[in-house]
């Protein structure tokens, strides 16, 4: 390890933001996934994570070629376009002991990447799916992708006539434990929103609005930053307490709800127009579709399941990793061998 | 120059007796429980220590469908298909007609009363057999009759025989072992079936079992069996699959084997993870998940299923990653003929996926190569850090073979080159694709090893030789140059073709898989008939080993034999021997989809010498 200046500011697990940091990105400038990265390495410092302990996996697009630009020590992933899921659940499986940090994109997640998406939301695997989500394939300059709002105007001109998913309610249906969507401008809620997600031990799925500089930030797109600043409306103030911080109240009591994470850190939501439960499905379900409806951009945590079990927890695998398991653990004796070939015989 | 381009007319049935040396088919309708049936048959003649297979031809369906089970006897040992059946056990009123037609003169046929096909031909011998009449006699609850009808035949088959009845009950006790009402059930109806045979039919046919000692110590078992015992025991920890035929049964007995064996009974936690995936790229996406983090992981598929891992295949081979993948292989190209058997994803799994891409494929040839291969491949797998394809078929991937108990293994899981914190100390840092031993292959680090410089980045676009994203010429050449080198190592580390047979002159045949026991016999055929006393040459593995060329070299023509119309191993050879080597070579195809048979590939090399 390096030597850090005293002055340097340090987390608690004694590393400074440089031990967080990525490579240079070649993202466009003001792309709304910079701001991302930035906060992912704001949130991993701030809660003092253990960059070794952490895999960074994504599919393929300009959202997935983030992972390259936080976290430069620890493991990286980058796969096959919208096919991260499947990758993600096998080195999991085989190390359960680790935190998963996944990027994707909107093409990459709802259009190629549908199945596997909707396979990882329901297994609840234990990790912080992230889609960098502009409405529009930027890597090859632009077309539309199945976020795409109706109606929303490419440069060129094109109207998108077919019916955005919200990945949200779609999450929240197929068994996603943490559910929320902000907004790649939004420092605040989004650090907070992160940190939570790390916490929580089940699939932690965020939709982060997060406009195209190049090609989708125009008027007549509905994922341009002024249309998210014009029509954001925020469910409630996000603050997120770890589990080593000392509690101390910010919020009227009687217009927060705080919910217990895996770890024992709380996430707090303070309630602002309306008396919303995030731990209701149901009620988050059709708070999404009115909304959308309306056409604003519904920014919160939605849904927050903290007692789910996890696809790892439900497979009930021994506390080390599978994958260094040593020969006795894993090659049964000689004994099981004639056992098995007598009842051949 | 294929097989069913020739009219190969059947050889007239030798005069004498059939000692120990016939096949019988059961013709009946899937779903009517005649396995059972059939595998008491295929128990008792093992058990009497006559050398036995046993091949299911069914349906890609549950219930209704024709189904074919042939039980072949051969004191020789040849336990590969044979092309004619001695004796037919007619149940399916559907097909019953096309069986009695495609026999042969002298053949004998047991069959349901009521179908009457003693009519249809003068030159076969007929046996009738009232079943419905026989069920009802030792199943009084009618609804029970369908289940135990098919059991009669085993009691008239072995009448007509000479079973041994000791062992026939034996083989019905341990069929049902776990339902005592079903075992008496079962073994009342062969009886009834011995009865009738006794009282009402005169033996004219010429099969006969004897008593041999020829088993004794052998298991029966199929290879998807067998090479989920190799995953077993190779210690595998994650397992992702998708189901498709023939290859299920290869994970599923897996599966049963791990709860069997590898959950701590006191907590109840288990060493691995297993995963039916949403369809096989999620499997093999997985596979290479848990492969990169260190893991020992596989999956299992066929045709359909390997077409779609080609994208990651492609990913594992360019990024580097362990995976094991079995393919059942099965008749294709599309869905093809599901539950038929061929070798036709040769040329397909040897350069799977887009770009310049080499892959290992291990072919195993009998049940016990596949427990041993399927352990070698995780071995190979980690030592190259590439996907190792392991190439099995259904024929020997879903039917019964007699086989030698495995030996349990005496070397240790070979885990590759794999740097921990303490080397990354001693040696301050790594290049994840640096070939710092000149063999191409290099030094990778797992996740979660704890060292600031233990860290890379995995990668299926162009990089350099620290895992950094590359589009440099340079860069992009040395590295596939390297993964080039990189297969050429594989030549030494691959199970080498084995000289199965020395033969005397210039011929010598080469071939794999599930080819390999119908060849025996053929090669028997050719130098007793024909006298042609081939050597033969059993490929184990791609890339080929030095010993192929070695073989080629000492015989004047080298007949390759395969499973598929188009040649692809005898391609792939060709393209890998010198000129003057792969003109010596001939192609001895055999694919319509049956497991190949002796007389068949017998038929076709004697045509290629005129």
């Amino acid at each position: 390890m390096a030597t850090i200046p005293a002055e340097i500011k340090r987390n608690r697990i004694g590393l400074a933001t440089s031990d967080y940091k990525g490579g240079k990105s070649t993202l466009c400038a003001g792309c709304g996934h910079n701001a991302i990265s930035e906060r992912i390495i704001d949130a991993c410092y701030e809660l003092g994570l253990d960059p070794h302990r952490i895999i960074k996996l994504s599919g393929i697009g300009c959202s997935s070629k983030s992972p390259a630009y936080f976290l430069n020590r620890s493991f990286g992933f980058n796969a096959v376009h919208g096919r991260m899921p499947s990758v993600a659940t096998g080195a999991l499986l085989a190390n359960h002991t680790m935190r998963a940090i996944g990027v994707s994109g909107d093409g990459d997640t709802v259009s190629i990447g549908m199945g596997q998406f909707v396979h990882l939301m329901r297994r609840n695997l234990p990790m912080v799916y992230i889609i960098e989500d502009n409405g529009v394939y930027g890597l090859t300059k632009g077309q539309f992708s199945a976020t795409a709002d109706l109606g929303s105007k490419l440069k060129t001109g094109v109207v998108n006539e077919l019916p955005p998913v919200d990945t949200c309610a779609l999450a929240i249906l197929c068994g996603a434990t943490f559910v929320a969507r902000s907004f790649s401008g939004d420092k605040r809620q989004l650090s907070a929103v992160l940190k939570a997600a790390l916490a929580h031990r089940g699939m932690a799925m965020l939709d982060v609005i997060s406009p195209c500089v190049t090609f989708n930030d125009h008027e007549g797109s509905t994922k341009s930053y002024q249309y998210v600043k014009e029509h954001e409306e925020a469910l409630q103030d996000v603050d997120f307490v770890p589990v080593f911080d000392d509690i101390h109240v910010d919020y009227d009591p009687g217009t927060t709800t705080e919910i217990q994470l895996h770890d024992g850190s709380r996430l707090r939501l303070r309630k602002l127009e309306r008396d919303f439960d995030p731990q209701n499905r149901k009620g988050a379900l059709s708070l999404l579709t009115s909304y959308h409806a309306q056409g604003e951009v519904l920014t919160g945590v939605f849904y927050i399941n903290p007692a789910s079990p996890d696809f790892t927890g439900q497979l009930n695998l021994v506390p080390e990793p599978l994958a260094t398991l040593p020969m006795d653990r894993v090659r049964p004796p000689q004994t099981v061998l004639d056992e098995i070939m007598s009842s051949l015989r | 120059m294929a097989t069913s381009e020739l009219a190969v007319k059947a050889p007239a049935a030798p005069a004498g007796d059939l000692v120990n040396d016939f096949s019988i088919q059961v013709a009946t309708v899937n779903g009517s429980g005649s396995q059972s049936s059939n595998l008491v048959l295929l128990r008792t003649l093992f058990q009497m220590g006559i050398p036995v297979s046993g091949k299911n031809l069914f349906p890609s369906n549950i219930a209704g469908l024709p189904t074919w089970y042939t039980i072949r006897a051969s004191h020789r040992h040849y336990i590969g298909r044979k092309k004619e059946t001695d004796l037919l056990v007619a149940m399916n009123p559907e097909t019953a007609r096309d069986d009695v037609a495609g026999l042969r003169p002298n053949a004998a046929v047991i069959y349901d009363e009521p179908l009457r096909l003693d009519a249809q031909r003068q030159d076969l011998i007929f046996y009738p057999v009232p079943f419905d009449k026989i069920v009802a006699g030792v199943c009084p609850e009618a609804k029970l009759r369908k289940l135990v009808r098919n059991m009669i035949y085993v009691g008239v088959v072995g009448e007509l025989l000479g079973m041994d009845w000791a062992e026939t009950e034996k083989a019905v006790r341990r069929q049902f072992r776990r339902k005592q009402k079903a075992a008496d059930l079962n073994w009342a109806a062969v009886a009834a079936g011995r009865d009738y045979a006794q009282q009402h039919l005169t033996k004219r046919d010429r099969c006969r079992l004897e008593r041999m000692n020829e088993t004794a110590g052998q298991i029966i078992i199929d290879g998807n069996a067998a090479a989920a015992l190799g995953c077993l025991f190779a210690g595998v920890t994650v397992v992702a699959w998708y189901p498709i035929t023939p290859s299920s049964s290869l994970c599923e007995s897996l599966i049963e084997y791990l709860r069997k064996y590898r959950i701590d009974s006191a907590t109840g936690q288990a060493t691995f993870a297993a995963v039916q995936a949403e369809d096989e790229l999620s499997a093999l996406g997985m596979v290479l998940g848990a492969g990169w983090m260190g893991a020992r992981a596989m999956t299992s598929t066929s045709g359909p299923g390997l077409s779609l891992m080609a994208e990651f295949t492609g990913l594992g081979y360019y990024a580097e990653i362990p995976a094991v993948i079995f393919d059942i292989q099965r008749v294709g190209p599309s869905t093809g003929l599901p539950t038929r058997t061929a070798q036709g994803d040769v040329s397909f799994t040897a350069g799977l996926s887009h770009g310049d891409t080499r892959h290992v494929v291990l072919l195993p040839g009998t049940a016990r190569e596949c427990y041993e291969l399927a352990m070698r491949a995780f071995d190979l797998a980690e030592q190259l850090q590439t996907p190792v394809f392991v190439l099995s078929d259904l024929d020997l991937g879903m039917n019964n073979w007699m086989a030698e108990p495995f030996p349990y293994p005496e070397q240790p899981l070979q885990r590759g080159k794999v740097l921990t914190a303490g080397d990354l100390e001693r040696l301050g840092g790594f290049a994840r694709y640096r070939d710092v031993d000149g063999d191409g292959i290099p030094y990778r680090t797992l996740p979660g090893t704890d060292h600031p410089q233990a860290a890379f980045f995995t990668r299926g676009s162009g990089h350099n030789d620290q895992g950094q994203y590359s589009e440099k010429a340079a860069d992009y050449k040395d590295n596939v140059d390297r993964l080039l080198r990189k297969f050429q190592t594989a030549r030494s580390l691959v199970p080498p073709a084995i000289v199965e047979r020395q033969g005397v002159g210039a011929h010598g045949v080469i071939a794999y898989g599930s080819t390999h026991f119908p060849l025996l016999e053929s090669l028997d055929q050719l130098r007793e008939k024909q006298g042609i006393d081939a050597a033969y040459l059993r490929l184990r593995a791609y890339p080929f080993g030095p010993e192929i060329a070695a073989f080629v070299r000492a015989h004047e023509v080298v007949y390759v034999v395969e499973q598929n119309r188009d040649g692809q191993m005898y391609d792939l050879l060709r393209l890998d021997l010198p000129a003057e080597l792969a003109a010596r070579l001939r192609s001895v195809r055999c694919y319509d989809g049956l497991p190949v048979d002796a007389r068949s590939i017998t038929e076709t090399i004697v045509h290629l010498q005129d």
